[in-house]
């Protein structure tokens, strides 16, 4: 007699102990290789073993009696040193990773040394001495963890509470006592995470499409990494169909996704948020000019989202652009400004790093001059320094380098580092608001912590008027520009938005009405993922919409379905109905609606539209699926205890078989009273 | 556990009810029926017993764990309480069919003799007894998990098979002997046996403290045993004859003329 409740039955939850804040590492494909981890089917159990410094290591490669075991390990130890041992041995069936609080002193980055190399602009026929960093490393902390195929699950325990009831178990259970062996039960862990998807993504698309092409139940194995593009222009343009080609358009660019060893855990504050930020408060900034309207040239912002993974999003845009399918083509781009990791400057310097192979053409060489040029004008009277790296340096990991891939632009990009990278976290879980210096006092309220400004928000502010300023020069504006200023406190809402929670009352009022799940309390991540329109994407959309569109007076009908009333300045512009900030006074919301020139265009690799799965020349990342993943600790018994339960129940079988078959067979006896004869029927 | 716990697990529970529904029962379609019944009248009184107890826990609504607890004793009492209740209206309901069947069937003996509808029907209630306390405790031990982390014995699966195989026998032995006390309507004898029924599912209260609950209810099973073979017409001679092979003579003997 149990009573049972919600979860599991009460015998379950008896035995084990699940595991819930928890991130798993993940199977990747591209078109040669298969990195992250692998399960087995029903998951991989072990003997929990903590191992909190390296000589811990040998009792689970050599010394331990009870193998396989399931490693426990601080987060300052996960070096790729450890890994490469525990990867050749077979006594490992897993790994659980307990992040480090406060960050590794010496940097942990699993990125690759050389970021995107082979699908940026400069290979054996381009620029070949650049080619495979050999003129620079830009990572140089990189150690390629998140690129090697593990074939244990490895996972990521978030909540330190968690990790504490872990190594309670373990030194209840599993510590050797005083040299001698751990008795039986031991404390177990046990990791679900199987993935679907085998070999490379030649492979695995190949398997799907069979299956959506013959199966009624289609199984598919894997899916492509793509989501949206979020792009925006200063003066309108009519977004169905081309813009004239005497028109030329300054593009400006920003990344808007991270990655790091585990799925879904993205901060990427100096390598994507900080970066996007800047430009949104740049792009607000140049909305308030009043003569914007009459610049001779346009200006796009565009946010590409899939950087990370070899350029998903800006080689789509190129593709679109050479196929005629976007709206500007190639001829129309007059230059090309790219913000690159630009919130960790050293004494106030930010570099403007520049391609040396497209300079040497002498129609380009004077344009990047002029563009240099603007820049360091605009810098005068702001806290930045900017600075021409060397002319024979190549250009960083950007997506100015699809640009150059398919035509000679003259464009910068601007990065606080000069060689290599400031961030000694790229692409880690360690990419935080903390790595970015982004520091409150204590005790503020949530609405409170929104509004402050961090002295990081006054940086990167100052570098977002420094780019404003530069593109209404190169724009053709002639005015004043000292009006022109990026606002620190929009900046900082957003660096709030984007780092620490995206559920505080700004969001809450700039995006549309039955878009609940879209705001959520815990740490926001950056990763492109295989859904649809991911959070960070939708959020920039609205961002932007709110800094660089008008309120107009339109009821809810008219907002919605624009076309129903004929005008065609309505073409230009998308209108979208937010829901406003809420009365303090009351709990209701005022809606309005908003008239913006911000659109989403597609951000999948033309690999997967053209169905050449093995290209070398587009991105064909891909995300292996799966059906389950969870943990759970749990002790086991020894098998000794097992089979003694296994044959004290066949002999109890056997034993009343034959006591029963012998009362049977003697019943007419044993059961009979005297004066009955032998005709009791039975 | 894995599947040797779960296959010693239920062959320690349920071999002897296996062996007994083997030879006894699986050649005689009429005490298969009445075995299948017996179960199904358990499972009412069990379905009405923890419908009071859920609605008594709702209207108490407390999440205190010794309120819980005591609702829960209280459950377990009416519980018993009401399974009695069943097995005495099983006895009502088996007399009137056994009338009915006479009818039927124009012979002159009856089909099946009290003593033997006793028997099916308490092992019918201890086979629907034992697979409610064990079966959700079986598909646990598939699993590679043992029960202790949160302290509980790693005995947990042994222990609560071992007990089933305790009441399984309990309830067969109460139903001789409740049937045989209604037929010579000895009311005593019944209240004997509730008495004990409570004492045994009281007992496991006690549990995790394993001695303290199955060693009791195994020699409350040995008494019930010995009570319920001498109800049954049994007797120590009987067993000596048995014992010593001397059945035979004992046969010849007997045979009266008719």
């Amino acid at each position: 007699f149990s009573s049972g409740f919600c979860w599991g039955n009460s015998v379950e939850r008896k035995i084990y102990i699940p595991l819930n804040k928890t991130a798993p590492c993940v199977r990747l494909l591209n078109a040669t290789h298969q990195i992250g981890c692998q399960s087995s089917m029903n998951g991989d159990t072990g003997v929990i073993h903590v191992v909190e410094k390296a000589q811990d290591l040998k009792w689970v490669l050599t010394d331990g009696p009870h193998p396989p075991y399931m490693v426990l390990l601080e987060g300052e130890l996960f070096t790729r040193e450890l890994m490469l041992q525990l990867k050749g041995s077979s006594r490992i069936s897993g790994l659980a990773v307990a992040i480090s609080k406060p960050s590794p002193a010496q940097g942990f980055s699993p990125g690759l040394k050389c970021p995107n190399d082979g699908f940026g602009v400069y290979s054996n026929d381009y620029g070949p001495q650049y080619a495979h960093c050999n003129w620079t490393v830009w990572n140089p902390l990189g150690n390629g963890l998140a690129y090697e195929d593990f074939s244990f699950p490895i996972f990521l325990l978030e909540d330190a509470n968690e990790t504490q009831v872990i190594k309670q178990c373990y030194q209840d259970h599993n510590l050797p006592q005083n040299g001698s062996v751990p008795e039986y039960p031991l404390c177990a862990m046990q990791l679900f995470a199987h993935m679907h998807a085998v070999t490379n993504t030649v492979t695995c698309m190949r398997r799907s499409s069979l299956q959506t092409a013959f199966s009624l139940n289609p199984e598919e194995v894997c899916d492509a990494l793509s989501d949206y593009n979020v792009w925006s222009t200063l003066k309108p343009i009519n977004a169905s169909s081309k813009i004239n080609p005497v028109d030329e358009v300054i593009i400006v660019a920003t990344r808007i996704d991270s990655h790091s060893f585990f799925w879904n855990v993205a901060p990427g504050a100096e390598s994507a948020v900080a970066s996007f930020v800047t430009h949104l408060a740049a792009a607000e900034a140049l909305h308030k000019v009043p003569d914007v309207q009459m610049l001779p040239r346009n200006i796009m912002f565009t946010f590409f989202q899939g950087e990370t993974f070899d350029y998903i999003g800006s080689s789509r845009m190129v593709y679109d652009m050479k196929m005629d399918k976007f709206p500007i083509r190639l001829d129309n781009i007059h230059s090309f400004l790219e913000l690159s990791q630009v919130a960790l400057r050293n004494s106030s310097v930010l570099w403007v790093h520049t391609d040396p192979v497209s300079r040497r053409n002498e129609s380009i060489q004077p344009q990047v001059e002029t563009l240099v040029e603007a820049l360091i004008n605009s810098s005068v009277g702001a806290n930045v320094t900017l600075q021409e790296v060397g002319q024979s340096q190549p250009l960083p990991p950007s997506s100015f380098q699809r640009f150059l891939r398919a035509k000679s632009i003259p464009g910068v990009v601007l990065a606080d580092h000069r060689t290599s990278f400031q961030n000694r976290y790229y692409q880690s879980m360690y990419d935080t608001a903390e790595n970015i210096l982004m520091k409150y006092p204590e005790g503020l309220s949530p609405e409170e912590t929104l509004d402050y400004v961090t002295d990081t928000a006054k940086s990167l502010a100052e570098v977002a008027t420094v780019v404003a300023r530069a593109l209404y020069q190169l724009a053709g504006g002639t005015g004043n520009t000292s009006a022109i200023q990026a606002d620190p406190r929009m900046v900082s809402r957003m660096l709030y938005g984007f780092l620490i929670k995206t559920n505080n009352s700004w969001f809450q009022s700039i995006i549309k009405q039955d878009l609940k799940g879209l705001l959520g309390d815990e740490l926001p991540q950056h990763y492109i993922a295989v859904t649809s329109l991911v959070n960070t994407t939708q959020l920039v959309q609205y961002v932007l919409a709110n800094l660089t569109g008008t309120v107009v007076n339109f009821t809810k009908e008219e907002c919605l379905n624009p076309e129903k009333t004929p005008n065609p300045e309505k073409e230009m512009y998308v209108y979208t109905w937010v829901q406003g900030s809420r009365d303090p006074n009351s709990t209701s919301r005022v809606p309005f609606c908003v008239q913006s020139t911000v659109h989403l265009t597609k951000a999948a690799s033309p690999a997967f539209e053209l169905k050449q799965w093995g290209s070398t020349e587009y991105s064909t990342w891909t995300e292996s699926r799966w059906k389950d993943i969870r943990a759970r600790i749990f002790l086991i018994a020894s098998k000794e205890l097992e089979i003694i339960t296994l044959v004290v129940g066949i002999a109890i079988l056997i034993l009343s078989l034959l006591a029963t078959y012998f009362i049977n067979a003697k019943a007419h006896v044993l059961f009979s009273s005297p004066g009955d004869g032998g005709t009791v029927a039975y | 556990m894995t599947t040797a716990v779960f296959i010693g697990c239920s062959f320690i529970a349920f071999g002897p009810v296996l062996a007994l529904c083997v030879c006894t029962i699986a050649a005689e379609p009429l005490s298969l029926v009445f075995l299948i019944t017996g179960g199904f009248f358990w499972l009412v009184s069990l379905l009405l017993s923890s419908l009071v107890w859920f609605i008594a826990v709702q209207i108490g609504g407390s999440n205190n764990a010794s309120v819980k607890k005591n609702f829960l004793i209280f459950g377990v009492v009416f519980s018993v309480l009401l399974q009695e209740v069943f097995r005495f209206a099983y006895y009502k309901l088996l007399k009137k069919a056994n009338k009915g069947l006479m009818t039927v069937s124009q012979e002159e003996t009856i089909p099946i003799s009290v003593r033997q509808l006793s028997y099916v029907s308490g092992l019918g209630f201890g086979i629907m007894s034992g697979i409610f306390s064990l079966v959700n405790i079986l598909t646990d031990s598939l699993g590679l998990g043992s029960a202790g982390i949160y302290g509980d014995s790693p005995q947990y699966f042994l222990s609560s098979a071992f007990m089933t195989l305790a009441i399984v026998p309990l309830h067969v032995f109460w139903g001789i002997v409740f049937f045989d006390a209604c037929e010579k309507k000895k009311w005593w004898a019944p209240a004997l046996v509730i008495l004990s029924h409570l004492l045994v599912s009281g007992l496991t209260f006690l549990n995790p403290q394993y001695d303290g609950s199955l060693v009791p209810s195994y020699i409350i099973m040995m008494l019930m045993g010995t009570w319920a073979f001498f109800t049954a017409g049994g007797s120590l001679r009987n067993l000596k004859l048995c014992l010593m092979c001397r059945d035979k003579d004992f046969l010849l003997a007997n045979q009266h003329p008719r």
